[in-house]
């Protein structure tokens, strides 16, 4: 069997370039997939630790199931909220979207 | 076996992400999310959860991603390509998102875990139903 | 389903919605219904006249079931606190009945007055701002919102009354803060010459942060409770070993000593009540809510919504008399009767014809809690039934007045005019002088009773009701019950709220002298009138409401009282005690004393006399005063008050309220303000944008030696280094940029350098 440790690296990697994207992309819509991937990293944490510390309990899987659910919800009301702001503003460029500045 | 199995998903799915966060096509991002997220059930088959990995797929890759397609083909022609793709903090980012990485794989290959070796129950998604929450068993809105 | 001695009729299945049909009409108007005026009118008045059939329906169902007391619960499981839940549920017991005969009843009478007074129907002006007073003869323009706000107000109220626990108590009471918030704030364009004058805007404001005042200590209260008893369900907290428990089990204050959680509880409770019923120390916000229109005045800051603290007090009554004759119980005495004798002598020097109407409510108010806290239960909750119809009443009649008195200053102004202004369509109107001219002072009026017969003898009605006019009146036989059970042993309760009345009757009799009789002082008073066909929709609600004004007493004449006691069986009495004795509260028709009768009969019909021989030369001989006079010489309001020369620097106490207002601001406020400007200081001048400017020019300064360094010494290889200054500069200047990836970068960094330091600092 795969050792706990592989995965956590795995997830830490996916989490990380996750976070990259997130911070990184100018496009509203390539700043959600790199939320969607950080939301995946940490799917992958919880199942891997429900497989190697409690396999018995379901909790683990109860709340990647949870992760799935708010990530879908998530999504549908961010790509709402680009379709609305970018027919408002005609762009979906995150950098002119600034109105809190200070 | 195994190893081999997870060291190729991993290669998929990291590349994949890489893929994706770096594309200036958004549409082929999209598309390598999609591969992303199919390495990443593969590693739930991996782990014996084979319920999350089919409820992955269907989730990620049957809405999310459309969702994020479709949404792409809306706001079509929004992005300048000869414009730079990433943000002007984008080698901070950089910076620190391998520095985090660099932290994080630290601390987790330190850390004792209490793994404890054991065999997924035959009845798994039962116990999963079972646990699921829900309102108490009233049968009426008033009583 | 709880387990009630009785059986339960299908119709109390219905409860559960009454509340949500006023709410229904409220959703309606806003997403839909909010361009068409005479709809959103029609829906608000469809949905509370549906809850007014329903719980009228309801409430008399439960007066045909003998020995009704024990309350009727729906609720269901709603949110789950640890281990025990939270219902979302309804209730009906003789009190909550009582009260739905009252509420929806009076909202829906105000509802259809309000069609009338906001000018439904009329064509919209052109001119007229959003936000402000609509000229006589035309419409609102955000009539449509208007509705929505009352409507959703009506929810507020119908819940309140029904709540089975102090947590839906707490979201209706917090729905009724709301829409007092909006509803006084309606005008919210509208500005005064007089810079001293307080706005409708500020009004709200005012209104909302008082109450707030007193909602926060109540709580404090709830939550005491919660801890004390894991529940907030009446049911529950009412249980007779609870309340024993609560009696008997002590908490010990700094300063105070051991005290009963009961009386800490429901001192911290009564004080959600002070704030909402306007009590004293937190009555200021009642008179300045008269900044809202005036059907609100009747409907919340009367009829309603200031009665809510009045019911809190008297669904939490178990509470207070956990502890008989406890602190709790002599603090709302005290508190009632003094802000009763309290807010009665400010009226009797106020000039505005709604903030006397307004002071006397705070004073009514502060009736109930001397009642309830002297433990007359019931006759507290007859007078809140009462003083309900005929302050609805008389608000309403006040409203009446008002437009009367517009429409007679539009008539009796003639040329008068400001001058000429262009509509977008190039249309001229003439703009009005309506500046110097108030058509709520009363000092103005004079005569109406000719102009204006619907709404003088109901007005006239509505105040014999307020000052106890004996035997026809239902406000003698609520009064005279308070004050009967407070002659029984409480003195100086008695002698205070018998005072109170004195003075009741005097400004009532000084306010219809001074409106309707003598002869018009001003040109406004000369020509107003009732023949508009608005007030077609605003005299019939009055006519309905002063029925009640009048009958409403004689459900509650007491059985000993002489001749007409024969006649009457108490059925009021006999229906509340029902509840008392399911909340094991104590309480017992008195028997007859002459004393309180004779008391109250002297102090009605003394005081009404009494202002009648003061004011009835009011202005006499004064002649007409031309109405853009404004306070120039000639004009009413120089006319000297009666009462002004005898009791000399004590009416110019009373005329400015004691100085509460400005007591309050100086000694809150302006310390606030204060505190806030220094803050600022500390923030802008002083402290944390210099440190940010300084370390701004500290790291402009090195990214200036780094250029030099780059333009003048090493081109190509410092180029890296000048990139990493120019980031660093970057970091200070664009910690406000609004581009919500920079702030969660300021995350990903704060992370990364913790956890780097987790792992690299020694353990």
């Amino acid at each position: 069997m795969v050792p706990l440790t592989w995965y956590l690296v795995l997830a830490a990697g996916l989490f990380c370039i996750g976070v990259f994207g997130a911070l990184a992309r100018k496009n509203a819509v390539g700043v959600l997939m790199g939320v969607e991937l950080m939301l995946n990293a940490v799917n992958i944490n919880l199942v891997a630790f429900w497989r190697h510390t409690a396999v018995s309990g379901m909790t683990g899987q109860l709340f990647a199931i949870f992760v799935i659910t708010v990530a879908a919800a998530e999504a549908a009301v961010g790509l709402a909220l680009f379709i609305a702001i970018y027919r408002q503003r005609r762009t979906v460029n995150v950098e002119e979207i600034d109105t809190m500045k200070g | 076996m195994q190893p081999v199995i997870f060291a190729l998903l991993a290669l998929i799915t990291l590349g994949a992400a890489i893929m994706v966060v770096t594309t200036r096509n958004l549409l082929r991002a999209a598309l390598w999310l999609i591969l992303a997220f199919f390495g990443i059930a593969g590693i739930f088959i991996l782990l014996n959860a084979e319920f999350l990995a089919v409820a992955q797929i269907l989730i990620y890759v049957g809405a999310i991603a459309t969702l994020i397609i479709f949404a792409i083909m809306l706001t079509h022609n929004v992005m300048d390509p000869t414009q730079p793709r990433f943000d002007e903090q984008w080698g901070v980012v950089g910076g620190f998102a391998a520095l985090l990485f660099v932290a994080l794989a630290a601390i987790v290959t330190r850390v004792a875990w209490p793994v404890a070796a054991g065999e997924v129950p035959a009845d798994a998604i039962q116990r999963l139903g079972a646990h699921a929450p829900r309102t108490p068993e009233h049968k009426e809105w008033f009583h | 389903m709880h387990e009630t001695s009785v059986a339960v009729p299908a119709i109390f299945n219905l409860v559960p919605i009454l509340p949500f049909l006023p709410l229904a009409a409220f959703v309606l108007i806003v997403l839909w219904a909010n361009r068409d005026k005479k709809l959103s009118a029609g829906l608000a008045i469809g949905g509370v006249g549906l809850s007014w059939v329903l719980g009228w329906a309801v409430a008399f169902t439960t007066f045909g079931i003998e020995g009704f007391g024990e309350p009727v619960r729906m609720f269901r499981d709603w949110l789950p606190t640890g281990r025990t839940w939270q219902a979302f549920g309804f209730a009906v017991d003789p009190l909550a009945a009582a009260m739905l005969i009252m509420v929806p009843f009076v909202c829906f009478l105000i509802f259809v007055y309000s069609v009338g007074y906001m000018g439904v129907g009329k064509p919209e002006s052109d001119h007229d701002e959003r936000g402000a007073p609509a000229e006589p003869g035309h419409v609102d323009r955000l009539a449509s919102r208007f509705f929505a706000y009352i409507a959703l107000f009506a929810t507020g109220m119908i819940g309140l009354i029904l709540a089975d626990n102090l947590i839906m108590l707490l979201i209706f009471w917090e729905i009724m803060g709301l829409c007092s918030y909006l509803l006084i704030g309606f005008w919210f364009a509208r500005k005064y010459d007089d810079p001293k004058q307080i706005t409708p805007k500020e009004a709200g404001l005012k209104a909302f942060l008082t109450t707030r005042i007193g909602d926060t200590v109540m709580l404090a209260g709830i939550f005491l409770l919660y801890a004390q008893t894991q529940s907030l369900s009446f049911a529950d907290i009412f249980k007779p070993e609870t309340l024993e428990r609560l009696a008997t089990t002590t908490v010990n204050l700094p300063l105070i000593g051991a005290t009963p959680w009961a009386t800490l509880i429901g001192i911290l409770i009564f004080c959600g009540a002070i704030g909402k019923s306007a009590q004293f120390p937190l009555h200021v916000w009642l008179p300045d809510a008269m900044e809202g229109p005036t059907p609100v005045s009747a409907l919340i800051h009367a009829a309603t919504m200031v009665s809510a603290g009045v019911y809190l007090a008297i669904r939490t009554f178990p509470l207070m008399q956990a502890v008989p004759h406890g602190p709790a119980m002599q603090f709302m005495a005290f508190i009632g009767a003094f802000t009763a004798l309290f807010a009665a002598t400010i009226a009797v020097a106020q000039n505005d014809i709604k903030r006397v109407l307004a002071y006397s409510t705070i004073s009514q108010l502060g009736y109930m809690f001397a009642a309830l806290g002297i433990g007359a239960y019931v006759a507290a909750t007859f007078h809140l039934l009462t003083h309900a119809f005929f302050k609805a009443l008389l608000f309403l009649g006040s409203g009446s007045v008002i437009h009367g008195m517009e429409h007679g200053h539009h008539a009796g102004m003639g040329q008068q005019v400001l001058g000429i202004r262009y509509s977008d369509t190039g249309d001229q109107y003439p703009i009005p002088n309506t500046h110097a001219f108030d058509p709520q002072d009363m000092r103005n009026m004079g005569g109406l009773f000719r102009r204006m017969p619907r709404t003088a003898w109901t007005f006239i009605i509505g105040g014999l009701a307020l000052s106890g006019f004996p035997i026809v009146t239902a406000g003698f036989w609520s009064k005279d019950e308070i004050l009967s059970d407070a002659f029984n042993g409480h003195t100086v309760v008695f002698i205070t709220l018998a005072l109170a009345a004195l003075l009741t009757a005097f400004y009532t009799a000084r306010q219809i002298v001074m409106t309707f009789f003598g002869a018009p002082r001003t040109a406004a008073a000369e020509h107003a009138s009732e023949h508009d066909s608005i007030f077609a929709w605003m005299t019939v609600p009055l006519m309905a409401l002063a029925v009640f004004a009048v009958a409403g007493g004689w459900v509650g004449i007491p059985r000993e009282f002489p001749v007409l006691g024969a006649l009457s069986t108490n059925p009021f009495h006999h229906y509340i005690e029902g509840l008392a004795e399911a909340l094991e509260i104590h309480v017992e028709e008195l028997p007859f004393n002459s004393v309180p009768l004779l008391t109250s009969l002297v102090v009605a019909l003394g005081g009404l006399t009494l202002g009648w021989l003061v004011y009835r030369k009011f202005g006499v001989g004064a002649g007409l005063a031309p109405a853009h006079e404004g306070d120039r010489e000639g004009s009413p309001l120089q006319i000297p008050d009666p009462l002004a020369r005898p009791l000399g620097g004590l009416y110019t106490v009373l005329r400015n309220k004691y100085y509460f207002d400005e007591i309050y601001h100086a000694v809150f406020i302006r310390p606030v303000q204060r505190l806030a400007t220094w803050l600022y200081r500390v923030d802008d001048l002083w402290v944390i944008d210099p440190l940010v400017d300084g370390v701004g020019k500290l790291w402009r300064g090195i990214s200036e030696v780094g250029q030099w360094l780059d333009t003048h010494i090493v081109d190509g290889a410092v180029n890296g280094l000048a990139a990493v200054i120019g980031w660093c500069g970057g970091f200070v200047r664009v910690i406000q940029t609004g581009k919500a990836q920079n702030y969660l970068l300021v995350g990903l960094v704060t992370v990364s350098v913790l956890l780097g330091a987790f792992l690299l600092l020694p353990k």
